[in-house]
């Protein structure tokens, strides 16, 4: 049965400025999916319904009034590393357990003015540091197309909210596919938009240059609406660029591709990508093709030193931001006798075992001696990836390939074993590395009828062109319209 | 830089690391990080192998002045400020002292 909270955003809109339906039934709807599911999906980590129909009926109230605007009434849940006032935000971690911020980040406030109705935080690897939403320290989220199997990470818990019903929209984090993966193991549609085109004020610190905010959706026009919104100039966030989004969803009328030029990877053998993987790619490729796209083989020759580039700058970067937790201002306090026995206890009590893990690998990067050999290289590394993608964006439009080298993976599979974990991202991280978007949108179901994402990578601030390709895409497949049975059983 | 230290790392050089990182670490952790480290070094070490010679790191992320006046604006209260600190008392932060009480 589909209920209101299965719609997309658009046609939810649609009901409500004709309307047919209020904030106030759908709002209900999706805390009555929340209430059906969310103890076996295990998306959210805090919940606010009475504020969430608060605002919904508030909502109503304007709409009755005349007035109207991108979001009004639809209800959204936020990733746990956003900023928002008044509504405990733990990182997924022990750490920040009963923090609540006295401000909301910018993109926050950005969706909270376009009238969205608040249903609470989502659950993430601690710091956002994963691939499977395992990391969080409180429990892991399951993936709504199997409970067995992890949902992505480390945004896990927004895109497993987003494909279950439990929200019609949600915001994540993508340092380093941590939208694309997750929103491609579950099936629905994550954007990594360009680095700087969405203010990280608010955003909770992991790695400041390539941190970036995106939205999380059932479809590319929800996508669309959701970066429209957040997308901007910040004066509070110096990395925030000064060209603004836009009104993405205008655009989005482009049925053919003809003239298009998609670039395609060939992939490689460390990659490890499944065969089923690999042969809904093929089949998407042909897709683009029928719409007119021309397919040209493009390279990347240091695509494959993406891992360990990342897995160096990450680290280091979060080893700088990481240093503010020290139990005096906020969060976890362990007894200690002395200030600097308070630093170790608490951090050493309060992070979980991936975080400290990465602390440890960027403070080793960043310690004299190997400074130059691993950090700096990396650096230098990360530049030639991105000079790849400017030569290859010489020749193409777009580039296409899958999002994730596997479906779904089952939960506790991979935790003992970090670098086979951080395989999870290897066909993300080369676009966060040079600053560039992608998208991940649904292109096909394994054998064991897991989603499978396609992801396709546009030039910097090339969002527009991104999406108009994922959406004539979308026009032309019927994948994105397929729920998960958990959703008929509730 | 010697490559036998980057394959594999000494108890000592794990537990050097965590006193820089301020992670008071178990014992059994300290063994974790020590063998989990190794073989993500070694894995990272491959970038030694890059003619990376003429390049330049990412000078800066933002790629434009981003200074501007220093303007007064609307700040925390104090009291938000401290809302969420773990210990707190008379308008302050409290922390143990620097060195240990004899």
């Amino acid at each position: 049965m589909i209920a209101l909270c299965d719609l997309t955003a658009h046609e939810a809109l649609d009901l409500l400025r004709s309307g047919e339906i209020t904030s106030v039934a759908l709002t209900a709807s999706a805390l009555d999916r929340i209430l059906a599911v969310d103890n076996d999906v295990c998306a959210y980590l805090t919940l606010t319904p009475e504020q969430a129909l608060a605002e919904a009926s508030a909502a109503d109230a304007l709409r009755r009034a005349g007035q109207d605007l991108p979001l009004l009434g639809i209800p959204v849940a936020f990733k746990d590393n956003l900023s928002t006032r008044g509504i405990p935000t733990s990182c997924g971690s022990r750490m920040l357990d009963g923090y609540v911020p006295p401000y909301d980040a910018t993109v926050v406030r950005r969706v909270k003015e376009a009238g969205a109705v608040v249903l609470g935080k989502t659950n993430m690897d601690a710091f956002a540091m994963g691939s499977s939403t395992e990391n969080s320290a409180f429990f892991p989220t399951h993936n709504p197309w199997d409970l067995a199997r992890v949902p992505g990470g480390s945004s896990g818990g927004s895109a497993a909210a987003v494909a279950a019903g439990e929200a019609l929209l949600a915001l994540g984090s993508d340092t380093g596919g941590s939208v694309r993966q997750p929103a491609a193991l579950c099936g629905v549609v994550g954007v990594r938009p360009t680095y700087g085109l969405c203010s990280r004020y608010g955003l909770i610190a992991f790695a400041s240059s390539l941190d970036q905010v995106g939205p999380v959706a059932r479809d590319v026009t929800d996508a669309a609406l959701l970066l429209g919104v957040i997308a901007g100039h910040d004066p509070a966030d110096s990395t925030s660029r000064l060209d603004s989004g836009s009104d993405y969803t205008a655009y989005l009328a482009r049925k053919d591709l003809a003239g298009l030029r998609v670039g395609v990877l060939q992939s490689h053998p460390e990659d490890g990508i499944q065969a089923e993987v690999a042969d809904a790619t093929r089949r998407a490729l042909k897709t683009l093709r029928d719409l007119g796209a021309e397919l040209v083989d493009v390279s990347l020759p240091h695509g494959v030193y993406a891992l360990s580039t990342y897995y160096l700058i990450a680290p280091a970067e979060a080893s700088a931001n990481l240093a503010r937790f020290d139990g005096v201002r906020y969060g976890f306090r362990a007894a200690a006798d002395t200030v600097e026995a308070l630093f170790s206890r608490a951090r050493g009590a309060g992070f979980g075992p991936e975080v400290k893990r990465r602390i440890m690998l960027g403070t080793y990067a960043l310690s004299a001696g190997y400074y130059e050999a691993f950090y700096i290289q990396a650096q230098k590394v990360r530049t030639l990836i991105r000079a790849d993608f400017d030569a290859a964006f010489e020749a193409v439009d777009v580039i296409v390939g899958p999002t994730s080298p596997t479906t779904a993976f089952m939960l506790g599979e991979r935790v003992a074993d970090p670098l086979e974990m951080y395989r999870a991202d290897a066909l993300t991280l080369s676009q966060a590395l040079a600053g560039i978007p992608a998208i991940s949108v649904p292109c096909g179901f394994d054998a064991a009828g897991l989603p499978v994402g396609l992801q396709i990578t546009a030039p910097e601030m090339q969002e527009l062109r991104m999406l108009q390709v994922a959406f004539a895409f979308e026009q032309a497949t019927d994948w994105h319209r397929r729920r998960p049975s958990l959703i008929e059983s509730s | 830089m010697e490559n036998e230290s980057i394959t594999s790392l000494t108890r000592e050089e794990v537990e050097r690391i965590a006193v820089l990182a301020h992670l008071s670490l178990s014992d059994a952790e300290v063994a974790l990080y020590r063998e989990q480290l190794s073989v993500i070094l070694a894995h990272a070490a491959r970038l030694q192998a890059v003619d990376a010679g003429g390049t330049l790191p990412p000078a800066a992320v933002g790629r434009r002045p981003v200074l501007r006046e220093d303007e007064p604006g609307a700040t925390l209260s104090r009291e938000e400020a401290l809302f969420n600190g773990p210990d707190c008392d008379a308008g302050c932060f409290r922390v143990p002292p620097v060195k240990a009480m004899e």
